[in-house]
């Protein structure tokens, strides 16, 4: 038998899981794009893709989805990571990995500040 | 940590169109990927789309693909899942615009509903209890046992304004509090999930998709009348609503939120399935009753009422599956919240099972005071092929017809009782110029002479003649005076029956009589029928634009057409019976229905 406090423990953990079920895919959403054709699952998009999900879900962040896109034209850079603010210009990382991808989260997502150091430079 | 999360649709509707192989396939090819420690598929409840089930959702997309069929899982897998591109082939087309809707709450279906009984229904898995809990399941339960008295509950459902949903609309607080009141001892719990009108599918829908939301407000119930022990009356014919409650009962009891001692509260509540076959009656309250007692389902006159002397002679109450299915809600987000949906007397939301002529069949959840015409052609996507509404009908056999002058009336229980229909349960076909309204009134009077339980004279002949006045008038053999008679034993009809079933079954009769007499008097004095359907009035007749190819003399099946090749063919309407064959194969156009 489950006691009340067990009951609240159950509705925590799986709230994280459930998470992807969110229904208000309203235009005050946040979105980080990753790119996941062949180029960029084979530069590593996967385990950037899998941080990326485990540290919105475990930061709990409301109205911020993580998805796919296809390939972006900029091969060389893979894996991309790109993030869409509501009412913001988009930002695209690039060379991006799970560290980068914690930063990017923590800094960016959660803070507001823009990781410049990830930025396409101009060579 | 799943990154993705396949929503399946397992209502009874998808399910019957292969839902089931479809989740097996994806469940085979995701682990065939490797991907299944990434990629969640979960079986849900019905989305209210059936027209265009089995419906699949992708999430974090939230893409809405539909019409799924087994041989297109490897395109959503190896496309969208691997290598996120949406497959465009399969998103649901919205009626309205041209190009294909990415996600489900873009459709003008979902834009204009509210969801509260069905809420959690094509959302959750409602075999994992796990999911029902993450959205604030059973913390209404905990609330309740925790911090409230009986009285504070009754308080909280009255100051709601909750009233019944099974389609009298009697106020549940007020029940409760009946039932409360009564000195302690045994007392019952009972949920009436004998859905019985023909096209009704909400309460199925809500047990098949969210169990646990019935059993939470059941255990609720129990608390505030003092009652340990609660029934759900289900119809056999709903297998899966069946095996979900009972997989919904093991999981709760595991977890010590039914049986002895809930969460260590001191209090005791249990819940058992009873099983009905099916009959119409038996959704009535007292022959339901009867029916969980072991005898033959047959009503029995009131007072006493069930809240006094209901199941066993114990107070008891009873409640529809959609009204349980809210209280769990309100108990959480207050009266306040939900007093603040609908209209003066009637709150909160009510779901309709939308059939008939229209484009989007399926379950849809509105706030009350929701306009008809906005239920149609709004949510409902108007009527097919470009033809004009007749009538709704509403309430089913007990209901009436709504014709289109009343389209703008906002529906509530009190609006529709004024223009001569009912809220009912919820059923509501629309019908179209195509569709005979005395053939309507004559479907449901087949229905409730069939399921009449024949203990009142009233009923069981009553309705029995009904019919046959009906039968003759679509025979073109019945007169004037016929017909007031027939209006005249209506009445007589619903003065004097037994229990609901018999007092509301003229109501189909009296309702198009109120609306389309004229219908009715051109199968009196004109012996036609004016939409084309009644056979008996009906002539199928070749015109001059036969060019004489024999096509229709093959295919009748009664070899009824003769006639020369290259020249006009006959009709032998003695020989004809009407099936309408000739007219589907003629290439020409040249056999009318007059």
């Amino acid at each position: 038998m489950k006691s009340i406090d067990d009951i609240k423990a159950i509705r925590d953990k799986m709230q994280s899981e459930i998470i992807l079920r969110d229904n208000t895919s309203g235009n005050d959403e946040t979105r980080i794009v990753v790119g996941m054709a062949t180029c960029g699952i084979s530069a590593g998009a996967r385990p950037v893709f899998n941080t990326l999900v485990e540290e919105v879900a475990t930061r709990q962040l409301k109205n911020v989805k993580v998805t796919r896109s296809g390939c972006l034209g900029m091969c060389k850079l893979e894996p991309i990571v790109e993030v869409f603010v509501p009412g913001q210009e988009k930002v695209t990382y690039v060379h991006v990995d799970s560290e980068k991808a914690k930063q990017i989260v923590a800094n960016h997502i959660v803070n507001g500040n823009i990781c410049t150091e990830y930025l396409i430079t101009n060579e | 940590m799943f990154r993705s999360t396949i929503l399946c649709c397992g209502g009874t509707g998808c399910h019957s169109n292969n839902s089931g192989e479809i989740i097996k396939e994806f469940k085979a090819q995701i682990a065939q990927k490797g991907l299944d420690k990434d990629v969640e598929v979960v079986e849900t409840g019905c989305h209210g789309l059936c027209a265009v089930g089995p419906i699949v959702i992708v999430y974090p997309e939230g893409a809405f693909y539909s019409n799924v069929k087994v041989e297109d899982v490897s395109e959503i897998v190896d496309e969208h899942i691997i290598k996120g591109r949406l497959v465009q082939r399969l998103l649901f087309k919205d009626q309205s615009k041209s190009e294909a809707v990415k996600a489900l709450s873009d459709t003008n279906f979902y834009k204009k509903q509210t969801r509260v009984a069905l809420r959690n229904c094509g959302v959750i898995n409602p075999e994992n209890i796990d999911e029902y809990i993450a959205y604030d399941g059973y913390q209404a339960l905990i609330k309740v046992l925790t911090t409230m008295k009986p009285e504070d509950v009754v308080k909280v459902l009255l100051d709601s304004g909750l009233r019944g949903r099974g389609g009298a609309g009697f106020p549940t607080g007020k029940k409760w509090q009946f039932a409360m009141m009564q000195p302690k001892g045994q007392k019952y719990v009972c949920c009436n999930a004998d859905e019985g009108d023909p096209g009704a599918f909400m309460d199925r829908s809500v047990l098949e998709g969210d169990p646990h939301a019935v059993l939470e407000a059941m255990a609720i119930a129990g608390y505030t009348i003092g009652s340990n022990q609660g029934y759900i009356y289900v119809r056999a014919e709903y297998p899966i609503a069946v095996e979900r409650c009972k997989i919904a009962i093991a999981q709760a009891k595991e977890y010590g939120l039914l049986g002895k001692n809930i969460l260590g509260t001191g209090f005791d509540f249990d819940i058992d399935i009873r099983l009905g076959a099916g009959a119409f009656v038996c959704g009535e309250e007292t022959a339901l009753m009867t029916s969980i007692e072991g005898k033959r389902g047959e009503p029995h006159p009131r007072p006493p009422f069930p809240a006094v002397k209901g199941l066993f002679g114990k107070p008891t109450i009873l409640n529809n599956v959609e009204t349980y299915a809210n209280i769990p809600q309100i108990i959480l987000k207050g009266a306040e919240w939900f007093a603040s949906m609908g209209t003066e007397k009637s709150k909160g939301t009510k779901v309709f099972a939308l059939g008939g002529k229209i484009t989007n069949t399926g379950l849809v959840e509105i706030p009350m005071g929701t306009t008809l015409r906005t239920v149609i052609e709004d949510i409902g996507g108007g009527i097919p092929n470009g033809k004009k509404f007749k009538a709704a009908q509403t309430g089913g056999p007990s209901g009436g017809c709504i014709p289109a002058e009343h389209l703008d009336i906002p529906i509530d229980y009190d609006n529709l009782i004024s223009i001569g229909s009912m809220m009912g349960s919820g059923g509501m076909i629309v019908m179209d110029e195509d569709n005979c309204m005395v053939d309507i009134a004559k479907f449901f009077l087949e229905f409730t002479v069939d399921e009449s339980c024949g203990k009142c004279t009233p009923c069981r002949i009553g309705t029995r003649r009904l019919l046959e006045y009906l039968d003759k008038i679509t025979r073109g053999q019945a007169t004037m005076q016929d017909l007031d008679d027939m209006e005249k034993l209506c009445y007589y009809i619903k003065d004097n029956a037994l229990c609901g079933l018999g007092q509301t079954a003229p109501n189909p009769v009296l309702s198009t009589l109120r609306y389309f007499r004229d219908e009715y008097e051109a199968h009196i004095k004109e012996k036609r029928c004016p939409a084309g359907v009644c056979k008996h009035l009906l002539r199928y007749e070749i015109t001059d634009a036969c060019k004489g190819c024999s096509l229709c003399a093959r295919k009748c099946p009664v070899n009824a057409i003769s006639g020369e090749i290259k020249q006009k063919f006959n009709i032998d309407q003695d020989k004809c019976i009407k099936c309408g064959v000739c007219i589907s194969n003629c290439k020409f156009g040249a056999i009318v229905k007059k």
